[in-house]
């Protein structure tokens, strides 16, 4: 009898898969009305289950499935990043769907898969189980996105994500077949081999590679392949942004990150210059175009692309220095933007959500606690010291400053100055500017909470910041090395 | 180790305190308000105990040892795992007396806000606290990226103070105030960055000793200059300061211009001079020049407001013009006068909108022409304010004769041209001050509304009485500052012209004249 292959390091991603097809078959059984509370609260136990496991099987490099699968502390760093966010995604939901009455069971289910996705992207070795991962998440995100059906908003964010999604992945799959084309070779390992070893780098192949960043930076919704995400950010039900702003865009940055650091490792001169390109263009936008909206769920779209930006500074300096600066950078990013989005999913008024940032008039005097939460959000996201986005930001520009890349290092912080600025202007219209007609109060418990541990968290980072640098350098490590 | 962690306890305290009346809530927002006030003075009144236990050694504190420029009381932890930043505290001569100057002048603001804030005093007792831990701990920090922390983190509680309890204008004062000085801060990151590569450390101690090869100091310097030039302010990027000073509180402004400002001219003597000496030499000229317009063009400006604050914002441009040649002109007399006027005009130009903030709480305006003939009305103001404008013009027996004539002494050993330059400034510091207590105090009382203002109360003369006796004895006792200045300044120098000597390069004519 042939030999089983070994399946352990794949042992999280196939646990949450036989999970998500278990809570789809309990749903259809269990009553109606009970079905997306049982629903929920299983995928809740199922994620945390997924969590424990990736952190029970540890950081030990290993493959599978003939070597298209790998884990290695990389995967696991960013893999507890995406199931937090996918976790905290559905734990912010509840009241929402709640109250929206748009409450169905397969909600949970569809980001499970999602996230199922997402730990395949982190972990591919070669460009079709990245391929299949990409896409498992991707049909998952364009139902999420469409998910209050009745809302014509919502629809249209749906559909467009699914057109322009896509086009992207067929960029990104002919991209792969160019690559493909001329290696002969998909795996990341033998990939970086012929790289390594190549005299002189085919212009053919260089196409192949543009197309695939262009495919990545898709879905990190970098400039100039970003213009999706305003649209989406603002027409999804908000729970679904707040989801889409972290989880999605870690699997992608974990994506974007082994492949061109693995395979395409060796040709960083060739596309150093495309990710520096855009990594700058990203900053500018974000800046600028976020500064005239009155959309918070907008703004929010506008300043997620300007931290893509930051974060591809860390790509673009290519060093173990700069991969952990990107890690840091997620990992902040996201205890932040969940923080930032639990304070917006508590923006109601008579019971129905308002999203105007103007809406947030005199806060600090009708709900101080919430205005002194999302000011410290705000703070951070502009990266002013001492709340934990400064730290973040400061990562990846000593990556960068390490890599001699000092006129994009000099541009990202003329940016971060401009964006300041609209970070500011939510804080004064919380304290400076007197009262609209004050919000409900309070907000429902689990979004209370989530608010006040991500902004102890974000606060509070700088007494003890030893732990998640340590980790990050640790796990960018193991990236390089493998 | 093993001895009390008193720098930090002097910093950290007032945060646990803002943090715990964060939790004081209660129907009547009077008692929250009582309540509050009385927490925070009590605060800011230990960590200035603190301050002087740290100064004078009485009690269970260490003596400051005056005779050495080694720090003291030193804290060193690890922070950001190992090889990464560090945890480190300690003051030397230069930094001591700014940690007491920020711990003496925050009770004098939380006492002066007493009345004048009625508007949610928590948050703003609040914001002062978190406030005075930032400066402090930014004159104590010995870690390059801990001094970022405080030093840009300083924006944000002034950002709230300026656009919470301002003017009319302050909306827009803040968001100049905040942008301006963070657009600079932010370069100065870079260059952080970029020395902790070059060297492989954020320790200050270790970076002043390093020796930085002369391109990249260049580069740096600039990158820091753009930081401290704005802090400053120097002409020409001084235009945020009559902002935020006219549409700050009261208080604020007695921050701003006390303790604010002076975080550009320790910046220039912690971080331009001793770790970029060549840049400092070959910028020297830049620096006279930028100076000698501060002094003049803003005296001149200062003698055409209408606004008195904006004229006392002005001539801190102005006084400041004098620090900086101060600083650069490199000499003991220069720099120990740069020193001593920075502290003392931390006093006095406090003192001076505590005067403005006054006669602004009982009339609410600001003009100079609303005002006249107070001496009849106000007695014990008048002689207050007739005090700090003398000291401010630089009075013998005040602290700012003290430090403009030890920055002339430096200055025109350094450079005669630009004595004699900025001696223009200190001529056109006495014509707008005496112009400006003349319109204010003399004259007839004329105007109806003024008939009936009252002259200082108990808790105002509270709060001018250490003024008072902060600017004479350090007019006429001025040794007991200057003498723990002297070792730390002594050294400053000898290193610079080591640097200089070693580097090859020729020192300029002034340095060569000021040994």
């Amino acid at each position: 009898m042939a030999d089983l292959p070994i399946m352990t390091p794949a042992v999280p991603e196939m646990f949450l898969a036989v999970a998500g097809m278990v809570l789809l078959l309990l749903g259809t059984f269990v009553r109606a009305d009970a079905a997306e509370r049982t629903v929920t609260k299983l995928t809740l136990v199922a994620m945390a289950a997924a969590l424990g496991l990736v952190l029970f099987l540890g950081g030990g490099t290993a493959t599978a499935f003939g070597g298209m699968f790998v884990t290695d502390g990389f995967a696991v760093f960013m893999k507890v990043l995406v199931l937090l966010g996918s976790l905290l995604a559905v734990l912010m939901s509840r009241e929402y769907l709640a109250q929206e009455g748009i409450g169905r069971f397969e909600y949970p289910v569809l980001i499970l898969f999602a996230t199922v996705g997402m730990m395949v992207m982190v972990s591919a070795n070669n460009l079709m189980s990245l391929y299949l991962g990409l896409e498992l998440q991707s049909l998952c995100l364009y139902v999420i996105a469409a998910f209050h059906r009745d809302s014509l908003r919502s629809s249209e964010a749906g559909l467009k994500y699914f057109v322009l999604g896509a086009l992207s992945s067929g960029m990104l799959l002919y991209g792969i077949s160019i690559v493909y084309g001329f290696t002969g070779s998909t795996g990341f390992a033998g990939l970086a081999e012929q790289f390594a070893t190549a005299a002189r780098v085919e212009v053919g192949l260089v196409i192949g590679l543009v197309f695939v960043i262009a495919g990545l930076a898709f879905k990190i919704s970098a400039v100039p392949f970003h213009m999706w995400t305003p649209d989406v950010y603002e027409g999804a039900p908000t729970p679904v942004t707040a989801f889409f702003s972290v989880a999605p865009k870690i699997a992608a940055f974990a994506l974007i990150l082994r492949v061109m650091l693995d395979p395409f490792g060796p040709l960083i001169e060739e596309w150093r210059q495309i990710i520096v390109a855009i990594a700058i263009a990203s900053m500018a936008l974000g800046a600028y175009a976020a500064i005239a909206q009155t959309n918070i769920k907008r703004l929010m779209a506008y300043s997620s692309i300007g931290h893509v930006g930051y974060a591809l500074m860390g790509l673009a300096a290519g060093t173990a220095d700069g991969v952990r600066g990107v890690l840091i950078y997620l990992a902040i990013y996201l205890v932040m933007n969940i923080g930032a989005f639990a304070c917006i999913l508590s923006m109601r008024r008579h019971g129905d959500m308002v999203e105007g940032i103007d809406d947030l008039a005199g806060l600090s005097a009708s709900n101080p606690r919430m205005a002194l939460a999302l000011t410290a959000f705000m703070f951070s996201l502009a990266g002013i010291p001492w709340f934990a986005g400064f730290f973040g930001k400061l990562y990846v520009f000593m990556a960068a400053i390490d890599a001699g890349l000092y006129a994009l290092a000099i541009l990202g912080v003329l940016a971060s100055v401009v964006a300041a600025y609209y970070y500011l202007r939510i804080v004064k219209i919380m304290y400076f500017d007197t009262a609209a007609e004050p919000l409900d109060r309070p907000p429902g418990r689990t979004l209370g909470l989530v608010m006040v541990v991500a902004a102890l968290l974000v606060t509070t980072f700088i007494v003890y910041p030893g732990p998640l640098v340590n980790r990050a350098g640790e796990a960018a490590a193991s990236l390089l090395a493998g | 180790m093993g001895e009390i962690p008193w720098l930090s306890i002097m910093t950290f305290l007032p945060t646990v305190v803002a943090v715990g009346l964060w939790f004081i809530n209660d129907e009547d927002p009077e008692v929250v308000a009582s309540n509050v006030r009385g927490g925070a003075l009590l605060a800011s009144l230990a960590t200035l105990v603190i301050a002087f236990g740290v100064w004078t050694g009485f009690g269970i504190f260490n003596h400051f040892d005056p005779t050495t420029h080694e720090f003291q009381y030193v804290e060193h932890r690890e922070w950001f795992g190992a090889g990464g930043f560090a945890y480190h505290m300690g003051v030397d001569g230069i930094s001591l007396f700014f940690v007491v100057l920020s711990a003496f002048l925050t009770p004098l603001c939380i006492l002066a806000s007493w009345t004048a804030i009625k508007t949610r005093v928590k948050e703003y007792m609040i914001a002062f606290l978190v406030l005075e831990t930032l400066m402090i701990g930014m004159f104590c920090a010995l870690d390059i990226v801990l001094f970022y922390v405080f030093f840009e983190g300083v924006l944000i509680p002034m950002f709230i103070i300026i656009g919470v309890w301002g003017g009319p204008r302050r909306v827009y004062a803040a968001f100049k105030f905040f942008l301006y000085t963070l657009l600079g801060s932010v370069l100065m990151l870079l260059a952080i960055i970029a020395m902790y590569y070059e060297a492989g450390t954020t320790d200050i101690p270790t970076l002043m000793g390093f020796g930085f090869a002369r391109d990249m100091q260049i580069y740096m310097w600039l990158a820091f200059f753009a930081s401290f030039a704005v802090k400053v302010p120097m002409w020409p990027v001084h235009t945020w300061l009559p902002d935020a000073h006219v549409e700050a509180p009261t208080a604020g402004s007695v921050i701003l211009a006390g303790v604010l400002l002076k975080m550009g001219g320790y910046g220039f003597l912690r971080f331009s001079v001793p770790m970029m000496p060549e840049a400092s030499a070959y910028f020297t000229p830049l620096v006279y020049g930028l100076s000698i317009v501060a002094v003049i063009y803003t005296s001149l400006v200062a003698l055409a407001q209408t606004d008195m604050k904006k004229l006392i914002a002005y001539s801190s441009v102005a006084h400041m013009g004098f620090v900086t040649v101060g600083i650069f002109a490199m000499n003991e007399q220069a720099v120990s006068g740069a020193i001593f006027q920075m502290l003392s005009h931390g006093v006095v130009s406090g003192a001076l909108f505590l005067i403005v903030g006054v006669v602004y709480d009982r009339m609410h305006s600001r003009e100079i022409s609303s005002y006249g003939g107070l001496v009849h009305r106000m007695p014990k103001y008048a002689a207050v304010f007739m005090l700090f404008m003398l000291a401010s013009v630089g009075l013998p027996g005040t602290s700012g004769f003290v430090g403009e004539l030890l920055v002339m002494v430096g200055a025109f050993r350094a450079n005669t041209w630009v004595a004699a330059l900025i001696a223009t400034g200190m001529i056109l510091g006495a014509a707008y001050m005496l112009y400006l207590y003349r319109r204010v105090i003399f004259g007839e009382l004329v105007k109806d509304e003024l008939k009936s203002i009252l002259d200082l109360n108990r808790r105002e003369v509270l709060v001018f009485a250490p003024l008072i006796v902060a600017v004479l004895w350090m007019g006429i006792f001025p040794m007991t500052f200057l003498g723990p200045i002297e070792a730390s300044v002594a050294n400053l120098i000898d290193n610079y012209q080591a640097a200089l000597a070693a580097a090859g390069s020729v020192p300029d004519a002034h340095v060569l004249a000021a040994r």
